[in-house]
């Protein structure tokens, strides 16, 4: 009977190793937290709430404002939003109501590699293939088109050589698209059938189904995979590193503009940036980055679970 | 009924037809636009890869510009971080999924680890290697395989803490309950009966981790950092494919770029063919 006397003993350390392991995925984040917070003291104290308004990036003066970095995040992903969102949400209507049922594994499937495919193979594929064809067939063209307009023009203004906002705006849609994908796929199909059936039932076309039944059921679930998205987006590395351009400027807001992100700035200047206030201020950059993909993904969680108890409650 | 309302009857069918009708023209367009960079990225990964490969890619070492040379030691020092990240990281992993699942599933504990365990599975890597920085390599004033370990590390465990508490989550509560009839401790009952029954899913997602870690560059550039020569001691800095992908990218050379390409295929090949073995391994599953 040795076994059941050694059990309660054995039960408790069991316990408190597994509690120890769920323990340590909190104190990771606290750590990370406080870790970046220390390093990046000396910035903050020197530059406070000003480095996120100001625009000078001078490592020999030794004076840092992060504005620049701010801009590059903000604007690549939003130009990501803008093309993943429709795409995406095209992408799980067809997945959910059109595709017949054989199909609808392997699409999945393969939307769902895109996300598995490392994030610096998108950065040299975006850098050597994607952005001479987005120079020679979009670019060049808009430039002859809109270049003139006033106001209009400016967005298309310098040199259309394929690198800069643009280029990873879109190649993070890509990216992001098969993420915001599979959670809309995935809300779709938790809208309960008779619902659907009833719409259909009343003679609604599939589109009326989709806007009028899922949309309003699921509305929360979307939202929440584009938050999702969002945050992939502000924290994706590699793959804009190598199409922006790393070049700190905001003289010009051109789309077309080399341009520099926090991530950017981060994985070119980091490894090189003498001990002290230039490393203090790109650990405040990164706090900057972890603050914001923080909230993102907290919303887009909290959302997420709001789907996941009101559908409990109609069960 | 009059011909006038028909005839309204009639227009609005027909508009709704055609609404219908481009929203799915649309839905079509997604899809295929979708796929379209799926495959043109894969097309010019196998075809610039192919290219660039050679025995020589396995064998030789990173050589300096317009030099010929191989990818050897940046692939072994791929292989030794994750291979040991993933030893580290995976009974982490496997322990927390194991409390979320078995020991307290809504407790706030298992909330809050939840909910940091989402945030960090989609944090970006970059402010891991920023952590890992800051509290190895400036503490040991050295850039080492060891902190590369540790930043890859930290990103199997949010993975292998997901999947393992969905897997088990899976296990029928009647198995648990049979074997506690027998009488088993909790600790026998969950290493022997719910996590044996579970071991396809753990599986499965270990391998999603491994393929996860193995194309991660930013975590590794401020903590393995490079390194041209073959080393086989952690505690120097470390070539890794993806470090060294980047790097010959980047520069102007062209035999830096075929490289770079041969490392590219490689390392897309792996992941993806880790990722469709994961997907086989649980198709009755998930």
């Amino acid at each position: 009977m040795k076994a059941a006397r050694s059990g309660p003993w054995a039960d408790r350390i069991f316990g408190l190793v597994a509690k120890g392991a769920a323990l340590f995925t909190l104190f990771v984040l606290l750590a990370i937290l406080a870790s970046l917070t220390i390093s990046a003291w000396p910035a903050i104290t020197k530059f406070g709430l000003g480095f996120l308004t100001s625009t000078t990036w001078d490592p020999v003066k030794e004076d840092f404002g992060g504005l620049v970095m701010i801009y590059g995040t903000v604007m690549t992903s939003a130009i990501a939003l803008l093309i993943a969102v429709p795409v995406s949400f095209g992408i799980a209507l067809f997945l959910t109501e059109l595709s017949p049922a054989w199909l609808k594994r392997p699409l999945g499937t393969a939307i769902e590699l895109l996300a598995a495919v490392p994030s610096i193979v998108y950065g040299m594929w975006g850098l050597l293939v994607f952005s001479p064809v987005l120079s020679t067939y979009v670019q060049q063209p808009l430039q002859k088109a809109f270049g003139d307009v006033p106001y209009l023009g400016s967005l298309f203004s310098g040199a259309p050589v394929g690198i800069g906002i643009l280029s990873a705006g879109i190649i993070l849609a890509i990216m992001i698209i098969p993420f915001i994908a599979s959670v809309m796929r995935d809300v779709f199909e938790v809208t309960p059938t008779l619902l659907k059936e009833s719409a259909y039932g009343l003679g609604a076309t599939t589109w009326e189904v989709v806007s009028t039944v899922v949309l309003p059921y699921t509305k929360a679930g979307v939202v929440g995979g584009i938050m999702l998205g969002l945050g992939r987006a502000i924290g994706e590395t590699m793959a804009i590193t190598f199409v922006i351009g790393n070049f700190n400027q905001l003289n010009s807001l051109s789309l077309f503009e080399a341009a520099n992100s926090i991530t950017s700035a981060l994985a070119n200047e980091f490894a090189e940036a003498g001990e002290g206030l230039h490393q203090g201020a790109l650990m405040y950059l990164g706090l900057v980055l972890f603050f914001i993909t923080f909230v993102v993904l907290s919303l887009s969680k909290i959302l997420l679970a709001q789907l996941q108890k009101n559908e409990g409650a109609k069960t | 009924m009059s011909a006038a309302a028909t005839d309204a009857r009639e227009a609005k069918y027909a508009r709704r037809k055609f609404v219908n009708r481009v929203a799915i023209a649309l839905a079509m367009a997604a899809m295929a636009f979708g796929l379209f960079w799926l495959f043109w990225i894969l097309f010019e990964t196998v075809r610039l890869g192919v290219e660039g490969l050679t025995l020589d890619t396995l064998t030789q070492m990173t050589p300096p510009p317009n030099d010929p040379g191989g990818l050897a030691n940046a692939i072994y020092g791929s292989f030794l971080m994750v291979m040991l990240a993933t030893f580290v990281g995976t009974p982490i992993g496997i322990m927390a999924g194991i409390y979320l699942a078995e020991f307290d599933t809504k407790g706030w504990l298992a909330v809050v680890t939840r909910f940091v365990n989402d945030i960090l599975l989609s944090a970006p890597s970059i402010v891991i290697g920023l952590f890992v920085y800051a509290v190895v390599v400036s503490r040991f004033k050295s850039f080492s395989g060891w902190a590369g370990v540790i930043a890859l590390a930290l990103i199997v465990i949010p993975v292998v803490i997901r999947t393992t508490e969905n897997m088990l989550q899976l296990v029928p509560a009647g198995l648990r309950e049979a074997a506690y009839a027998l009488g088993a401790p909790k600790w026998k009952v969950i290493l022997s009966i719910t996590l044996k029954a579970a071991r396809a899913g753990v599986v499965t997602g270990v391998m999603l981790a491994v393929a996860r870690v193995a194309g991660e560059t930013a975590p590794l550039l401020f903590t393995a950092l490079n390194n041209q020569f073959w080393t086989s001691s952690l505690t120097e800095p470390m070539a890794s494919l993806p470090v060294t992908i980047f790097k010959f990218a980047m520069s102007p050379y062209e035999n830096w770029q075929k490289l770079a390409w041969a490392g590219v295929f490689l390392i897309t090949m792996a992941v993806l063919g880790l990722n469709i073995l994961a997907r086989i391994l649980t198709r009755n599953k998930i």
